[in-house]
């Protein structure tokens, strides 16, 4: 897995509340068997109508927005349990994405896969909001070892949570399946113990 | 300590407890289908690791399966490829497959309870958001991602933080026409839809003791869409006569035997929750949605609320409804009765109770999809196929079909569809579609009608 450890940039808006993981990347394009080119659909439906052409009014398609933070209403990832939702933001160049809360499974399937939810109080993410409005060049830098966000210009921080072994596993670039094969004898230790296996 | 029926589960699976960390948390039974375990198989081939207890793995293919002519070949390339690579991979790694065609094949989360392979006690995982469903039998379940299911093959564990512990409780006594599907509805119409994010729910009261498995099953369904991780609802008489007799349940004495472990799982008496709401069951109407999330759902009879909120505005845009419009006497062109939440045969004994007699709306397009090949065998033997038929319902083979429209069952751009479903995002049922989440009944009436009808007013 890719390491993250900090990253200033700018952002990307997305002032909708509940954004659910069929926006973010829409059912029929699950029928990939590898993780390759979800970037390309990701919230397919919001960039373009149905001819294909892109929506203005979409935060994605102006060019005033650009960054490798997306900063997004309440309760994002909601809804489905699809990774191809994290592969698709991952894959369109998203490193960072900000909300004041996020949905379990989405939030589980971020850290999977070196994407790094930050979850912020509602205060300091209409903060972000109105910042980024006013000048969409402004930099936002997040420091997962001190594990804060920062409006750089407006000299606005604030701390965030993150599980300490989820937050050792993106600075270290491990993963979870590297973890577990590491405790397979414990876990066999465990199957014997409580009759699990014949 | 006292302990919740939730804490004595997950606590009898935890092989370790990381410090200031997550738990490995054993899994009895893991379930996969042909969406979300491709990229799992990749990576653990990647690594070149192997499947570490195929035995515990069970697949079936539902979610991208077209419900007509199953005998045929998928005519969709790219779904055609996703099956047949789960076939490879399952043949591969020794994991036993029910995939189309098969007369144990259906939706991951009917089949494996009708099967048996659910039992009270056990924790189980799948690569679905809905497999809270399978709480219904005092099982923790819950839905991961597709790394987790690679982490699942690798060690039959996942890593995952306890949640904390949410109790719902529904006491009172329904009122006439009111079905399981209107239960939960009106919970997270209450709640919404992020109250449960971090919680497991137990769901308690004699509104739930007195539910039949089935109806149990949909309302576990949805607890996801409260954004808890599962819900879960203690065994009783109801659960073990389900689940005795059934092709993988533990037979004679080692059933005996379970049962006695599975009297134990109650929440003790005074065991404590870091969240509790109460309802009252006479409060509950039947049910329907009007936004772009589950929580958006009022009372049939009840007008849409006025909400300034930016986002909701844009939901009811995107519906095409305004603030303090009813939507009683709205026509509708689609109904569908399926998918994991409602697609077991109390589900199509309902429907077909209202239906018998009468004939569809001229304009309505009517889609009944059972959940499993064995609910559509009992739909032919108990005669509710002839029903459906003369009254002029299209009955398909089992998938997970318009609920998630990967297949070409799809509602048209700008159409409303009265849907037994679980999502009513945007698009969810097709491009531009709009869907309005209601029980196996009010969909019925929906199309009997051509129209929302309020027909508690026409029951006895």
């Amino acid at each position: 897995m890719e390491k993250f450890i900090t990253l200033t940039d700018t952002a990307v808006p997305l002032e909708i509340e509940n954004i659910d993981t069929d926006q973010i990347i829409p059912a029929r394009f699950l029928k990939a068997t590898d993780k390759a080119g979800f970037g390309e659909n990701l919230f397919k439906d919001w960039r373009f109508d149905h001819e294909g052409n892109e929506k203005e009014d979409f935060p994605l398609n102006q060019e005033r927005y650009h960054g490798q933070l997306l900063v997004a209403g309440d309760n994002f990832g909601c809804g489905s349990s699809r990774e191809h939702a994290a592969w698709a933001i991952k894959a369109y160049g998203f490193k960072v994405v900000v909300s004041s809360y996020f949905a379990d499974i989405f939030k589980g399937n971020s850290l999977n896969n070196g994407l790094l939810p930050v979850q912020v109080s509602p205060e300091f993410l209409s903060e972000l909001f109105k910042a980024i409005e006013e000048n969409p060049q402004t930099q936002i830098k997040v420091d997962l070892e001190n594990q804060s966000i920062k409006l750089i210009d407006k000299n606005l921080e604030e701390k965030f949570d993150i599980d300490a072994y989820k937050k050792m596993c993106l600075l270290k670039g491990f993963d979870d399946i590297d973890f577990l094969v590491s405790k397979l004898d414990q876990i066999k230790a465990f199957e014997k113990a409580t009759n699990r296996i014949n | 300590m006292k302990k919740t029926l939730f804490d004595k589960i997950w606590d009898a699976h935890v092989v370790e407890s990381i410090p200031n960390g997550p738990d490995i948390l054993y899994i009895d039974k893991h379930l996969i289908h042909e969406v979300t375990s491709p990229q799992a198989f990749q990576e653990l081939k990647d690594r070149n690791i192997p499947v570490f207890r195929p035995d515990k793995t069970v697949a079936t293919a539902d979610h991208n399966t077209p419900t007509e002519n199953q005998h045929l070949p998928v005519k969709d390339l790219l779904s055609r490829k996703q099956l047949k690579e789960l076939t490879q991979n399952c043949e591969e790694n020794n994991i036993t497959l029910y995939g189309l065609g098969h007369p144990y094949n259906g939706i991951v989360h009917v089949m494996a309870p009708e099967l048996g392979i659910t039992q009270p006690g056990m924790t189980m995982v799948c690569g679905d958001s809905h497999t809270s469903t399978h709480g219904a039998f005092g099982t923790i379940a819950f839905g991961i991602g597709t790394s987790q299911v690679a982490q699942v093959f690798a060690s039959q564990s996942v890593l995952v933080q306890k949640p904390k512990k949410l109790r719902v409780n529904v006491n009172g006594k329904l009122k006439n026409g009111v079905t399981p599907k209107d239960v939960i509805l009106y919970i997270i119409s209450e709640l919404g839809t992020n109250s449960g994010t971090g919680y497991f729910c137990e769901y308690a009261g004699n509104v739930f003791e007195e539910m039949s498995m089935e109806g149990r099953m949909t309302v576990c369904n949805m607890s996801i869409e409260m954004g808890a991780r599962g819900g879960l609802i203690a065994p009783d008489q109801t659960t073990y006569d389900y689940v005795e007799g059934r092709e993988f349940a533990p037979k004679g004495e080692a059933f005996e035997k379970l049962k006695t472990y599975w009297e134990s799982l109650k929440t003790d008496e005074g065991a404590t929750f870091d969240q509790e709401y109460s309802f009252d069951a006479e409060a509950i109407e039947p049910m329907v949605t009007y936004g772009t999330n589950p929580g958006m759902g009022i009372k049939i009879s009840q007008a849409i609320p006025e909400n300034e909120s930016k986002s909701s505005g844009k939901a009811l845009a995107y519906m095409g409804f305004t603030a303090g419009e009813s939507l009683i006497d709205k026509p509708i062109n689609y109904i569908f009765i399926g998918s994991c939440t409602n697609s077991r045969i109390e589900d199509f004994r309902i429907a077909a109770n209202y239906i018998k007699g009468k004939q569809k709306a001229k304009n309505v397009n009517a889609l009944i999809v059972p959940g499993s090949r064995q609910v559509a065998a009992q739909i032919e033997a108990e005669g509710l196929h002839t029903i459906f038929e003369e009254a002029g319902f299209q009955l398909r083979q089992p998938g997970c079909s318009a609920c998630l429209a990967m297949n070409d069952d799809k509602i048209p751009a700008g159409e409303y569809c009265v849907s037994t479903s679980n999502r009513n995002f945007e698009g969810r049922q097709g491009q531009g579609s709009r869907t309005i989440l209601a029980s196996p009944l009010t969909a019925a009436a929906t199309a009997i009608a051509g129209k929302i009808v309020d027909y508690t007013q026409n029951l006895n």
